[in-house]
């Protein structure tokens, strides 16, 4: 098993108190699986999934994340998992502006120490980056600057790829272009992926599909 | 893991080289200063320390004749008789084909430990000392001296700068001084029941080991000094802390990035301080480099005013001294380090899922200036109590820091509070805008301005002091120069014949006779004046009594200057021990500019009953034609053209004198101005990349890039404007603060302060265009910014 959520609870301070967003949310992943996480604005799945990539702690519950129990690692420990195990798309892309997009393909996959230049070749090619890879992310469009960054996470090879809202910041026929090949690349690394998405097109085109409101599964 | 974060860091800088030069230099320029003159101190106190070794001035305990110049050797020999532990020196000057060398005669037998470290290299022993005859000289009179003399020359750099060390017996021969001494110094331990000095060599004065060194003299030279570099360095450290903020904001979303693959914050830290120790130790590096050359450049100067002022001789050349090129590294990466810990401690506590975007670029913002201005409020209380209650010359620097520093605290408030005001008498929109974006401005520009603040106000304020100094210098010359010639001659047996002729052919005769002596502790020149008509119409007093000259004809009492009264703790009616028997109220206090030492003047009649085997050798001539009398000095009395000296010369000769001991003043004055110059120009450059955000909606409804172009350059001229007219009168304080307070503590003297309109005028204009000039590019490179730039602002794409 690749991700195995179980019984989280987090709450964020409001000012009335603490607001709960999760309340009790369980969820597995086996490897290669592919999962849609929707639900109206302020569900949770945003939360879920930071926590799930431990950019955020638990008030409760466990996160098990190949194996390991994220909710009891300390925060280096958890940087080192985002560094190999994990892989997070962010809707703003998050490129390191200053590199190029080469260097920005490399960059993941040279901080966990698993660079392969063939398979950051291979990407480029898939993602249709090859007459771009010496251009700054400044030079590049919206859809381009999202498959530098798909290329990126996966260059790394994780075994779990969190995906929040990648093609929200995407027209229409750009969207479906960048997912389709999205998908194809991940089923072909073999990993897990794990996607928050608004839109009930891209949820259909995933293995499973699993709906957060009020902070519950449902 | 590591080296490809490094990587992804540095990267930053080499995508925006513009911030990277800023850092760069203004690092090297803040160091550059600083280290210039560290270096220049530390050639300084490296002199001195030679000179105390060499001549053990500041070391011990000396005995000086009371009058005159020369021991005889017999007083000596009767003190040692006695059991008293003192040791033989004899100075003088020997002429040279190159000019004269300071000879100094020292017996190793009895010389207290620690006098004359020489190193006997080059095969030469005591035994060669004592009898064949060597002599020590510093490397820079090696040429002078060899040929001139019999002995053996031998450089050694130990030795002070200018002088020549040898046994006091060849000293003697060499200065054709047989049987005569300079001064005795005294041995820390004594044996026990010696009898009393005053006893054994009543001609002689013991003076304390702490007020024959020079060190304690050019102390406040050196601080000045210091505290200049040390503005410097804060103005060139404004441009590093302006930069780094903003290079630290604009990577927020590098870091939230890199933390979010999974880089470490401890490491991300580590690296950043790790980079900046880099960039501050290249930094540091050309820093020290540029350092170096300014005191290469400023040394001959600042050489010329500690002789000019104190009399202390410094070598004109410059040494590699690690004390100041490591202090220079050292405040290189402290300055990085203070400039970047508010930056550093940001990213540290920014949360991983905050948002990436660089804020705006808030150094000052609305409550940040209020609290910048509680604190400038604190500080300015602190200098008024300092200035109420406060004494010391360490304490007059706070005071001027505490000035400036909460005037520079003070300016975001004072500006935003100017554009306020500007704001709601604007009527147009495109105005209204203007001001509005100024106003939004002004955080980002405000370390800049702090800089150009600083600057302007030391201009003003060290430039008031030197001028109102010239002013009152201009006038004592006037005073003191009184007489149209002045004569001197080599043989004492002329001066009857000489004054006899010149009573009978001059309206006004005034011999010089003066003796150096003690008086109440304080090294002094002793006068005789013959009271008359030049005295008593010419001489003003800083505090008088009734009927000074009157008295001081008479031989019932003394004027003394403010140097020795200050030092002294004495003013006008106390009483004050002039000889052993003597004994005099002080009728009147007079100004004395520029000389270290302490003087008293008496009447003629006095010092000669005092005195009587000192005849005067010099003379000021009253005359109605000096032309005239020249002649027939030259023509019937036979008298050298050389014996006689204009009082224009000697006038332009002490202004020349003047003007170069503030030479340093005023290039480091200037080099500070143009670190503030550049300090807008790094700001405005650093700026501009996040300014297209700001300007697009602007040229979208209508402004063309031109006018926008206009509108920066017009904003900096604006708020330079504001900022060098509230540094004028911070200067005028401070200059007040220099005369009055710093000045007195320094020197002894307090000087009338002038005011110089014009010169304010003609530095505003300076700063205006030097403000002008440095936004220059960036107006022009915005007036030029691509119509694709301004649209990608409103690309939802993005």
């Amino acid at each position: 098993m690749v991700l195995n959520v179980q019984d989280v609870t987090k709450s964020f301070p409001g000012a009335e108190g603490d607001v709960p967003v999760l309340r009790g949310v369980s969820l597995m992943m086996e490897r290669g699986e592919t999962l849609a996480l929707t639900g109206e604005s302020g569900s949770g799945k945003s939360t879920l999934l930071h926590l799930i990539g431990g950019l955020d702690t638990v008030d409760s519950g466990t996160i098990h994340v190949g194996g390991h129990d994220i909710t009891v690692m300390r925060d280096t420990e958890r940087a080192a998992l985002r560094r190999s195990d994990v892989g997070v798309i962010f809707q703003q892309f998050n490129l390191i502006p200053s590199l190029t997009v080469e260097a920005n393909i490399a960059f993941q996959a040279r901080l966990s120490g698993t660079f392969d230049a063939e398979h950051a070749a291979r990407l480029s090619a898939a993602l249709g980056l090859n007459d771009h890879v010496s251009k700054y992310p400044e030079a590049l469009s919206g859809g381009q600057q999202q498959r530098v960054a798909i290329a990126r996470t996966l260059c790394a090879r994780p075994g779990l790829v969190l995906a929040d809202e990648p093609t929200g910041n995407l027209d229409e026929a750009t969207a479906s272009e960048v997912l389709d090949q999205m998908l194809a690349l991940v089923h072909e690394t073999g990993a897990a992926l794990l996607m928050v998405t608004h839109s009930q097109t891209v949820a259909r085109r995933m293995g499973r599909h699993v709906h957060l409101s009020q902070g519950h599964v449902v | 893991m590591t080296w490809t974060t490094l990587t992804a860091l540095l990267s930053h800088w080499r995508r925006n080289k513009v911030q990277f030069f800023a850092l760069i230099s203004g690092l090297a320029l803040a160091t550059a200063l600083w280290s210039g003159v560290q270096a220049i101190n530390a050639e300084a106190r490296a002199s001195y320390d030679a000179a105390a070794a060499t001549l053990g001035e500041g070391q011990f305990d000396q005995l000086v004749p009371r009058a005159g110049d020369r021991i005889d050797q017999s007083t000596y020999i009767a003190l040692r008789r006695t059991g008293w532990q003192v040791s033989p020196v004899l100075e003088g000057r020997l002429s040279t084909d190159d000019g004269p060398v300071r000879i100094v005669g020292l017996d190793p037998l009895t010389a207290p430990g620690g006098i004359a470290p020489v190193g006997m290299q080059e095969d030469a022993t005591l035994d060669d000392f004592l009898t064949r005859g060597v002599v020590f000289v510093a490397p820079d009179m090696t040429g002078a001296l060899e040929g001139a003399v019999s002995q053996r020359v031998i450089a050694d750099p130990s030795v002070a700068p200018g002088v020549a060390l040898t046994d006091i017996g060849v000293a003697q021969q060499l200065l054709d001084a047989e049987g005569q001494l300079s001064r005795l110094i005294v041995a820390r331990v004594q044996p026990m029941g010696l009898p009393d000095i005053a006893t054994v060599a009543p001609g002689l004065v013991r003076q304390p080991a702490q007020d024959a060194g020079a060190d304690r003299l050019t102390d406040s030279f050196h601080l000045n000094l210091t505290a200049f570099g040390l503005l410097s360095f804060a103005v060139g450290i404004f441009i590093v802390h302006g930069t780094i903020s903003l290079a630290f904001e604009q990577r927020r979303g590098m870091v939230r990035t890199l933390r979010a693959l999974g880089v470490p914050l401890i490491t991300l830290i580590w690296l950043m301080i790790v980079e900046l120790v880099i960039f501050a130790l290249v930094a540091g590096g050309i820093g020290v480099a540029l350092g170096y050359v300014i005191a290469a450049v400023l040394l001959p100067n600042v050489a010329a005013t500690l002789q000019g002022l104190y009399g202390a001789t410094v070598a004109g050349t410059l040494q590699l001294r690690p004390e100041w090129w490591l202090s220079g590294m050292a405040i290189a990466v402290v300055g990085t380090g203070l400039a970047a810990s508010g930056a550093l401690w940001k990213i540290a506590q920014m949360p991983l899922l905050s948002s990436g975007r660089p804020r705006a670029w808030a150094v000052a913002s609305g409550v940040t200036a209020w609290r910048l201005g509680a604190i400038a409020g604190v500080l300015f209380g602190a200098g008024a109590g300092i200035a109420i209650w406060g004494q010391g010359l360490t304490l007059g620097f706070a005071l001027l820091a505490c000035l400036l520093i909460g005037a520079a605290l003070m300016l975001p408030l004072v500006l935003r509070g100017a554009v306020t005001l500007a704001d709601r008498m604007a009527h147009s929109a495109v105005w209204q805008w203007f001001w509005a974006d100024t106003r939004q401005q002004v955080p980002g520009m405000s370390l800049a301005l702090m800089a150009l603040l600083l600057a302007t106000a030391a201009n003003v304020g060290v430039s008031t002091m030197v001028s109102s100094f010239r002013v009152t210098f201009v006038d004592f010359l006037d005073q003191r120069l009184a007489p149209e010639l002045f004569i001197r001659i080599e043989d004492a047996a002329q001066s009857p014949d000489l004054e006899a002729y010149l009573i009978a052919n001059a309206r006004e005769v005034l011999p010089l006779l003066s003796v150096e002596t003690d008086i109440a502790g304080v090294p002094s020149d002793l006068f005789g004046v013959r009271v008359g008509p030049t005295y008593r119409e010419n001489w003003l007093f800083l505090a008088e009594t009734p009927d000074v000259w009157d008295r001081v004809a008479e031989g019932e009492a003394v004027v003394v200057s403010e140097q020795l009264a200050r030092r002294a703790g004495l003013w006008t009616g106390d009483p004050v021990t002039i000889a052993p028997d003597l004994t005099l109220p002080i009728a009147a206090i007079v100004a004395d500019y520029g000389n270290p030492l302490g003087q008293a003047l008496i009447s003629e009649r006095l010092f000669r009953d005092l005195f009587p085997e000192i005849v005067p050798l010099s003379f000021g001539v009253r005359t109605d034609d000096p032309a005239a009398l020249r002649t027939r000095l030259t023509n019937d009395y036979g008298l050298p053209e050389t014996a006689i000296t204009d009082q224009s010369r000697i006038k332009a000769f002490s202004i020349a004198v003047f003007e170069r001991t503030f030479t340093v003043t005023g290039a480091l004055n200037v080099l500070t101005l143009a670190v503030a110059a550049f300090a807008i120009l790094m700001s405005l450059l650093t700026l501009a990349s996040i300014r297209v955000p700001q300007l697009a909606p602007a040229w979208a409804l209508g402004l063309t890039r031109r006018t926008l172009g206009q509108l920066e350059l017009l904003r900096a001229l604006v708020l330079a404007l504001v900022t060098t007219v509230l540094a004028i009168p911070l200067g005028l304080l401070l200059a007040w603060v220099l005369l009055s307070y710093v000045n007195v503590e320094a020197f002894g003297w307090k000087l009338p302060m002038y005011l110089f309109p014009s010169h304010y005028a003609l530095l505003t204009l300076f700063a205006l265009l030097a403000a002008a000039l440095a936004a220059l590019w960036p107006a022009i490179r915005l007036a030029r910014t691509p119509p694709s730039d301004l649209l990608k602002v409103f690309a939802n794409d993005r």
